[in-house]
């Protein structure tokens, strides 16, 4: 085990993972139920809509186009028609379009559905493309291009995420449990696929069942391989126990405790040649290779102290949060505050007629006694903020340069590295509302750099007009 | 429904503002009541007007200027302890409580409030009232405490130069570690008498993390390294003229220490340094606590 701090600051959230011993239960929309599937699920160019009103649609079947480089397929989780074509306001604040599904109740699979034929990395990467899969951590990031990094970045070494430091969420765990024979097919999917030679599951310390599981079914699967490279990478991989400390999931700590590398400002994984990625995000990679499914459901923990039937449920994309809710038996009272994701980086919902979509591993129902936030007061300077942020960043001299908004005060304070995990928000005794005022300062920040750099342009083109 | 709408995080750990600043008054406590027991009831008057006049100018001038009310905080309540502590135990009243309105008034808001001064108030406060009023401010009687009833601590009521002012002058009069170390027969201020108490306060900080050790560490270590290279005694030097309330309650104060370990530490050298310079050099022999310690 693991007693070094792993990474500078971090904070100690009580998990409150009640639900580790949910088992994921299956729910299926009633029929007659309305589905709604935003076209933009992932980082990146929303899909474009393939279907029309009055559409008739089946499991499966696409209905949302990547046809721009950085963007990712969707497709419809349920068999019904399409009732319309809305434009959504996204919690992002940007607006996309949405296919709204009247589900039929049948569950009527698309004859396209069938396992695609990989035999080489294109054709994986291909298949991995048109299975619309995107990071099921929450990042969202469209997997193929993930497996696509630059020809000279080329990874050595595959980091598994299996750390689900959020406090609440355990639809990872159960993943890890449920099915760790899936997981690790699909580790070793991508070992052999992508040619790398090592792979490394981070899990934290909390969580010694589903390392376990992972090790024997990584042993099986090495075991079962013919591959002999492959056999060899799988055998070798490592199930590296780190310390439970929030954010250890975050993927410049993954990387930088599995692998000892330290990803660059403002780079990738790739920068350092490791490719992270999710470990339910790799069991889904094996059940589609094997059946040809596309990322239509996922797995999500529902809790919070006023959900009813707090626990993990596999449910479709599109489905409506106050569908689940009432699905699973309501709420108890009303609802001050509905989180998508985990309650430090997660979401806050403007109405529960919201859909679910591919990276969302949690919602969490909350009382105001959960979820009030005090109010701020005056910054006391105690510097608990500094001893918390894992990127060695001043989360107080942010917050104070972004109030001002000046883009001179703000450019030394480097706002951009933050990676918005909330422990300083979380420590601070003042209360102050910094991940957000960060969030300020980066807006603020970019907008002055993008202006600078437009003047510049200009005045260079005026000088060469002008000689 | 109707739905909170804020950004991430939705958890806040339970530290607090008046949670801190209840810590530090707790922490001042053993040493009032060392002083006490020392010097009698007199520190006790002392300090209870200060903190009411520091709370009471805080609430009064927030009012006046329709800011919010802040005294819940009990930042006001810690500076008028911290002054108290910073006076000779002989101090008129009247003296305590315009230190108390120096302090809050004119160091603590007209700066802004809490967390905007750029000195700690209630050693701006002492420094006001030192060259305000130099003869009360250096009357180091002994008057006779608490446990003087059990022949304990028990001075000669007299006017006379503290220990280290003795020593600034020639003096090599034998000293008592044990009874420096306690506070049994030395002059001085309310709060700096006793160094066991002051360090059991201290220890509640550190044990509550409400203070990083590196500016206290740094600064004791450059004065102990000093006096030792100045040949004097490291320890009498360390123990006297109030360098452990310096170190630990002042030199910590977060609105004027550095927010990095490494500009911490630097703080604490600094402040080491000039302390040592003043003790063994400069016009005044206690040095600490004072603004000019930092």
């Amino acid at each position: 085990m693991a007693f070094r701090r792993p990474f500078p600051g971090g904070a100690h959230p009580d998990p409150q993972k009640r639900t580790l011993d949910a088992a994921t239960l299956r729910l299926d929309p009633p029929a007659a139920a309305r589905l709604l599937v935003p076209m933009a699920m992932h980082l990146g160019a929303p899909a474009r809509p393939l279907v029309a009103k009055g559409a008739r649609v089946l499991v499966g079947q696409p209905i949302g186009a990547a046809d721009r480089p950085m963007s990712a397929w969707v497709h419809s989780p349920v068999s019904g028609t399409v009732t319309a074509i809305r434009r959504i306001l996204q919690s992002s604040g940007a607006f996309a379009d949405a296919v709204e599904i009247a589900s039929d109740g049948l569950g009527e699979v698309d004859p396209s559905v069938r396992p695609p034929d990989v035999v080489d990395r294109a054709s994986f990467v291909a298949a991995i493309a048109a299975s619309g899969l995107v990071g099921l951590g929450g990042a969202s990031f469209p997997t193929h291009i993930k497996l696509s990094p630059p020809p000279d970045k080329a990874p050595d070494c595959l980091v598994i995420n299996a750390a689900e430091c959020e406090p609440y969420i355990t639809s990872d765990y159960r993943a890890c449990l449920e099915e760790p024979d899936a997981i690790a097919d699909g580790i070793l999917q991508v070992l052999r696929y992508m040619d790398i030679p090592r792979a490394v599951i981070g899990i934290e310390d909390n969580k010694p069942r589903a390392a376990a599981a992972l090790a024997n079914a990584l042993k099986a699967a090495a075991a079962r391989e013919a591959d002999s490279a492959c056999r060899a990478a799988a055998e070798a991989a490592e199930i590296r126990i780190l310390p439970t400390l929030y954010p250890q999931g975050a993927e410049k700590m993954l990387v930088h405790a599995c692998t000892g590398r330290t990803i660059p400002t403002g780079g990738l994984p790739h920068d350092v040649r490791v490719m992270v990625l999710n470990v339910s995000t790799v069991g889904f990679i094996s059940h589609y290779l094997a059946t040809g499914m596309p990322l239509v459901r996922r797995r999500l923990t529902l809790d919070g102290d006023l959900a009813v039937g707090p626990g993990n449920y596999d449910v479709p994309v599109g489905l409506m949060i106050a569908d689940l809710l009432a699905l699973t038996g309501g709420t108890r009272g009303e609802p001050e505050k509905i989180l998508m994701g985990g309650p430090m980086m997660g979401v806050a919902l403007d109405r529960p007629d919201t859909p679910v979509i591919k990276a969302n591993n949690a919602i969490l129902v909350l009382s105001g006694a959960v979820a009030a936030l005090p109010a701020e007061t005056a910054c006391i300077r105690c510097a608990r903020c500094v001893q918390a942020c894992p990127m060695r960043l001043l989360p107080t001299a942010i917050d104070a340069a972004a109030r001002l908004e000046d883009a001179d005060l703000l450019e030394p304070t480097n706002p951009l590295d933050c990676i918005e995990c909330g422990c300083c928000s979380y420590v601070c005794p003042a209360k102050r509302h910094l991940v957000q005022s960060i969030r300020l300062g980066k807006t603020i920040l970019r907008t002055a750099q993008a202006r600078k750099k437009a003047e510049d342009g200009r005045r260079r083109a005026a000088k060469e007009v002008r000689p | 429904m109707n739905l909170v709408l804020s950004s991430s995080p939705h958890l806040r750990d339970n530290a607090s503002t008046p949670r801190i600043m209840g810590d530090v008054l707790i922490a001042l406590a053993p040493a009032l009541l060392a002083s006490a027991l020392l010097f009698g009831l007199r520190p006790l008057a002392v300090a209870a007007v200060a903190v009411a006049f520091a709370v009471g100018s805080e609430y009064l001038f927030r009012r006046l200027v329709r800011r919010s009310n802040t005294i819940g905080d009990l930042s006001a309540a810690v500076t008028g302890l911290l002054l108290a502590l910073n006076l000779p135990p002989t101090i008129p009243l009247w003296i305590a409580a315009l230190g108390s309105v120096v302090a809050i008034v004119i160091v603590k808001q007209f700066f802004g409030g809490i967390g905007q001064n750029f000195v700690n108030p209630a050693l701006a406060a002492r420094v006001v009232l030192a060259i305000s009023f130099p003869v009360a401010m250096t009357r180091w009687d002994r008057t006779p405490g608490l446990l003087s009833a059990f022949g304990i601590g028990e001075a000669d009521v007299v006017t006379g130069p503290t220990l280290l002012e003795q020593m600034r002058q020639g003096a090599q009069g034998e000293v008592s570690l044990l009874s420096l170390f306690l506070g049994l027969d030395k002059g001085g201020c309310i709060g700096e008498i006793s160094v066991a108490a002051l360090l059991l306060g201290a220890a509640w900080l550190v044990f509550r993390k409400v203070i990083p050790l590196w500016t206290p560490l740094s600064y004791l270590a450059v004065v102990g390294l000093f006096t030792l290279a100045a040949g004097r005694d490291p320890l009498v030097h360390l123990m006297s003229g109030g360098l452990v309330i310096g170190a630990f309650f002042m030199a910590t104060d977060y609105a004027t220490v550095p927010l990095t370990w490494k500009g911490q530490l630097l703080f604490g050298l600094g402040c080491g340094l000039i302390t040592s310079l003043i003790r063994l050099f400069g016009g005044m022999a206690r040095a600490c606590p004072s603004r000019s310690c930092s």
